[in-house]
């Protein structure tokens, strides 16, 4: 099962379950609270999951390491690594 | 090994490292390199250092595709400074995907694990005996490099090219769910038999054949550890990352969203 027909499937049955509670269609009566609740579920859920991603995407770029330390090690390195080869007799 | 506790001087994990390396283990490193005629010696350079510090056996193949700036004679320099034993030239006449150039260095290995890594100093050998390291502890069949977890990052990215990254990896992570916190980064260790399959089972070019080869793997049940790293990005500074590669990306995503 590709990760869409996964996706496809979990969206139709979180939506038929929906559909079937909110429109009454199972029969069952629920009480006003719940079915207050139940209606703008679907809009809610998708104004969370974009807040959520905004949050992790936000809290990972805060987060993300700069290697200074990194690249101060390399610059010298670099200029180790030249003057051995060069005493090995590379032309550069 | 005797002792259970685990020394961090480099003595002690040069001995740690090679009561594991058994004598067969031979780590070949492909290095894939179109104009590198200024880093290409720094990084074999790095890379012998490296490798000798660790006592580990190695190669390192040397693919060109006929690069104009003579990164070609450098090679062949470097071939007579440390033995052909140790650098393989196996150069192409021109330039050609990444993944040929993987097949065709492949073919040359004698080594029974593949190193791949870019050859313009963003990824940097130090990182190589750690993934060993890694590799040794769990018995992986894939060892990912990470920029995003542990004390893996960036240097050298501004705050756009930060969000970009971030926010391509989330959308990966949220559809594809690949078991792997970095899945376009290219500093990976590999056993030679798992390379070779997954190259012939990838269909992709560019950012998304890395990403296709971690997916695959899952598929096929392979293990993959991650060791954090860290990328020195001196490249970004020239080339900006264009309307071009973030939609040729997402398509990519998509594609391996919707097959996989």
């Amino acid at each position: 099962m590709t990760k869409l027909v996964q996706w496809l499937w979990v969206l139709a049955i979180l939506g038929s379950t929906w559909v079937a509670l909110t429109t009454g269609a199972l029969g069952l009566e629920l009480p006003l609270s719940c079915q207050e609740v139940l209606w703008p579920l679907p809009a809610y859920m998708l104004v969370s999951a974009g807040c959520y991603a905004l949050d992790t995407v936000g809290c990972h770029v805060a987060t993300f390491h700069d290697c200074e330390d990194a690249t101060r090690k390399l610059q010298s390195q670099i200029q180790e690594a030249q003057a051995d080869l060069a005493r090995s007799g590379l032309r550069f | 090994m005797a002792s259970l506790e685990v020394s961090r001087s480099p003595l002690s994990s040069r001995r740690e490292l090679e009561v594991r390396s058994t004598r067969q283990d031979k780590y070949s490193v492909l290095l894939p390199t179109y104009n590198e005629r200024e880093n290409l010696p720094l990084i074999v350079w790095l890379l012998v250092k490296s490798f000798s510090e660790s006592g580990i056996n190695y190669e390192i193949i040397i693919i060109d595709d006929g690069s104009p700036d003579g990164t070609k004679d450098v090679a062949e320099q470097l071939e007579k400074i440390y033995g052909s034993d140790r650098i393989l030239l196996r150069p192409r006449e021109k330039k050609l995907g990444l993944g040929t150039a993987y097949i065709h260095g492949m073919k040359h290995a004698t080594g029974n694990y593949i190193i791949i890594m870019d050859a313009d100093l963003s990824h940097h050998p130090k990182f190589v005996p750690e993934f060993i390291r890694k590799q040794k502890e769990g018995n992986f069949d894939i060892v990912s490099g990470t920029r995003y977890k542990g004390n893996g990052g960036v240097y050298g990215w501004d705050l756009k090219r930060k969000i970009i990254s971030r926010g391509a990896n989330f959308l990966t992570q949220i559809l594809l769910r690949p078991g792997a916190s970095d899945l376009t980064g290219s500093f990976r260790l590999y056993r030679k038999e798992v390379l070779e399959k997954l190259i012939e089972k990838c269909v992709s070019k560019g950012y998304v054949f890395q990403m296709e080869m971690i997916v695959r793997a899952r598929q096929l049940n392979y293990t993959i550890g991650e060791v954090p790293i860290s990328f020195v990005d001196r490249v970004y500074g020239e080339s900006k990352l264009g309307g071009n590669e973030i939609v040729s990306f997402l398509r990519g995503l998509l594609t391996l969203f919707a097959t996989t």
